[in-house]
């Protein structure tokens, strides 16, 4: 009951004109970043932060929550359509959306991702007004070796299970690593990583680094690949549902949910997993009904169950953000910079700390979402015509942001040659198909691990034994153990009858 | 010799093509249809699609007339007509024009009005 009476608190403070049009506008851009592929939320996020410095930390975060559940619906749009997924959660969208809409049923796929976004986003945000409180409360009894424990999990696990080769994994983490020890040594003042330069003495501000990486990388990247054929789009009209549709998408869009949020709330590589594996139990459950036939030609459980199963993952994704200021997915990397950037330390005091903040950042996500869905089901077609921008202009446009805000942090022309550097990194991360997430993470977790391992080894007057000496941090170190043996020894296990069946076949 | 006619999904292409074929008829030659796309869009709408090709190569058929549709990306419209008329013998260009504001024309160029200039041959330019 105080959960809802706080979020009706939430409520009272973002209905005001200003933040409405803070998260219209937020929702807005956001699926104008999604639909585009190639440019994603974490890209969005990272080029309007500097541009956001003159707002209230509030009005910037609704901003920044709006275009990252934008974001997450603008690639169903892309998917759909094209069958070129905006972003990495919408590909499992792309395998049915795309055949319904060849069969004509565009509107339909599109309406059943819009609502499934909307009801997902929904239960999601609210799932996590009710349990980051709680888990804030426990988590302030955490110690700093067992939050270090914690933080180490999150970095392997997001490394280790996301995408194909965990060697390019551990070279992004590296990276990022590496680019969080420059500067200042937080307890000895001793320069690390500098090269004798005062510029680097403080570090490299994340800013630079992300729109580096994100903004400079993929317009490199385009560049390099400029002239490709242009693909057929698939014309819709206005997105509607028959009642047949209904019925088919409400189990999908309910179980993508449960699927998706506790995936999005644990550091298990975003939106990818549960929308897998929503789309393998839909079909699964098609087939023992014995329907599974329209599978592979366009079924509607199989859009809406994933793309619900994305928007709570995307949800979930605040759960750790707010109530362990521990990010999860590269947008959230970005938000927590964004929060730090305006003075407030994100961790398990920061319900107690900016109830206000969090409350009002809440109710305007479940208000974001419904303009999403009152905005875009009409607005679809229009959406469609974004993807007829030419590529010069629209990167052109990108890198014009990119120099502005990264100049306009310090005013430092050094920076524009950090920026430079990191375009580069984000170009050569792209060419050798490096995950740019483990990279991005290790930037900004890095630093806060430090203070932890430094915390906890202080505690233990420099002992390494200080490090295991919760129980809870035991279990941490046992779980990231097992994270890392168990694929390897199934692979193990598995690889020789792999074997045999191909020889067998 | 070889009627060359630049062709796109639209009113205007539709009527340079229709023209392309008369001509083609009237002087007994074949017929070169070209499409191109800069390929800087993901989507093009001037760009033909598989079965828009099929189309069109269905209505070429049907009209009777040698003919060949060459596409290509990366190059502009204007350009490939050119370097089109430049390596054919004795050709003659087909285009559709369209009304386009001074604002527009200063923003955007005319492929149109480059075909005229460049065109090492005659241009014969057609009004829906």
């Amino acid at each position: 009951m105080e959960t809802l009476d706080l979020l009706a608190g939430g409520f009272a403070d973002a209905f005001t004109p200003q933040l409405l049009l803070y998260a219209a506008i937020g929702v807005l851009l956001g699926t104008f970043v999604g639909v585009l592929p190639g440019i994603g939320p974490a890209m969005a996020v990272a080029l309007l932060l500097p541009i956001t410095y003159g707002l209230d930390v509030t009005e910037a975060m609704v901003i920044f929550a709006g275009i990252y559940y934008g974001g997450m619906y603008g690639g169903s749009t892309t998917s759909i359509l094209l069958n070129t997924p905006g972003e990495s959660a919408s590909v499992m969208t792309a395998i049915e959306g795309n055949k319904m809409a060849k069969r004509g049923r565009a509107a339909q796929a599109l309406a059943t991702a819009a609502i499934g976004s909307f009801i997902a986003g929904t239960i999601g945000t609210l799932l996590v007004a009710f349990f980051t409180p709680a888990l804030a409360a426990q988590a302030v009894k955490v110690g700093a070796p067992s939050f270090f424990a914690i933080m180490l999990l999150s970095l392997v696990l997001v490394t280790s299970v996301l995408g194909q080769s965990k060697i390019r994994g551990f070279a992004g983490l590296f990276m990022g690593l590496t680019i969080g020890l420059i500067g200042m040594d937080q307890s000895t003042a001793q320069a690390r990583l500098t090269f004798g330069t005062l510029e680097l003495a403080d570090g490299v501000g994340i800013v630079i680094v992300a729109v580096g990486v994100f903004a400079l990388g993929e317009a490199f990247w385009t560049a390099a690949h400029l002239r490709r054929n242009p693909v057929e789009v698939i014309p819709v009209g206005q997105p509607f549902m028959g009642r047949d549709d209904w019925r088919r998408s409400a189990g999908p869009w309910l179980r993508g949910t449960a699927l998706g949020f506790p995936f999005g709330a644990v550091p298990a590589g975003g939106a990818e997993t549960p929308t897998f594996l929503s789309y393998v139990t839909e079909r699964k459950l098609a087939k023992r009904r014995g329907a599974d036939d329209e599978f592979g030609q366009g079924a509607i459980e199989g859009v809406a169950g994933p793309e619900a199963a994305n928007n709570a993952s995307a949800a979930g994704m605040f759960v750790p953000l707010l109530a362990l200021g521990l990010p999860v997915t590269a947008t959230a990397t970005i938000l927590l910079a964004a929060l730090t950037s305006y003075g407030i330390v994100p961790g398990p005091t920061l319900m107690d700390e900016q109830p206000d903040l969090v409350w009002t950042l809440l109710a305007s996500l479940l208000i974001g979402n419904a303009l999403l869905l009152v905005i875009n089901l009409p607005l679809a077609p229009l959406w469609a015509r974004l993807l007829r921008i030419p590529r010069p202009q629209l990167y052109a446009g990108i890198l014009f942001f990119a120099t502005l805000g990264a100049y306009s942090v310090a005013q430092d022309p050094f920076d524009l040659g950090l920026l430079l550097f990191f375009g580069g990194v984000g170009f050569a991360i792209r060419r050798f198909g490096i995950p740019v997430l483990p990279l991005i993470l290790g930037v900004i977790l890095g630093p806060l691990m430090e203070v932890k391992l430094r915390e906890a080894l202080d505690l233990s007057s420099g002992d390494v034994s200080g490090l295991f000496s919760e129980s809870l941090a035991i279990v941490v170190y046992i779980l990231i153990a097992v994270a890392l043996v168990v694929p390897v020894a199934l692979g193990q296990i598995r690889t020789p009858d792999d074997e045999k069946t191909e020889v067998a076949s | 010799m070889t009627v060359l006619v630049g062709y796109i999904p639209d009113q205007y292409g539709e009527a340079a093509l229709a023209a392309a074929i008369e001509e083609a008829e009237r002087r007994g030659t074949d017929l070169l249809v070209l499409n191109a796309s800069r390929g800087e869009s993901l989507v093009d709408t001037r760009y033909l699609g598989e079965s828009q090709l099929g189309d069109l190569e269905r209505r070429l058929a049907d009209s009777g007339v040698a003919h060949e549709v060459r596409q290509s990306v990366g190059t502009d419209a204007a350009d490939q007509l050119v370097a089109a008329a430049q390596a054919a013998d004795d050709p003659v260009i087909v285009i559709g024009m369209r009304h386009r504001s001074p604002v527009g024309k200063l923003i955007m160029g005319s492929t149109a009005q480059r075909i005229l200039l460049d065109a090492p041959c005659w241009v014969i330019a057609v009004k829906p």
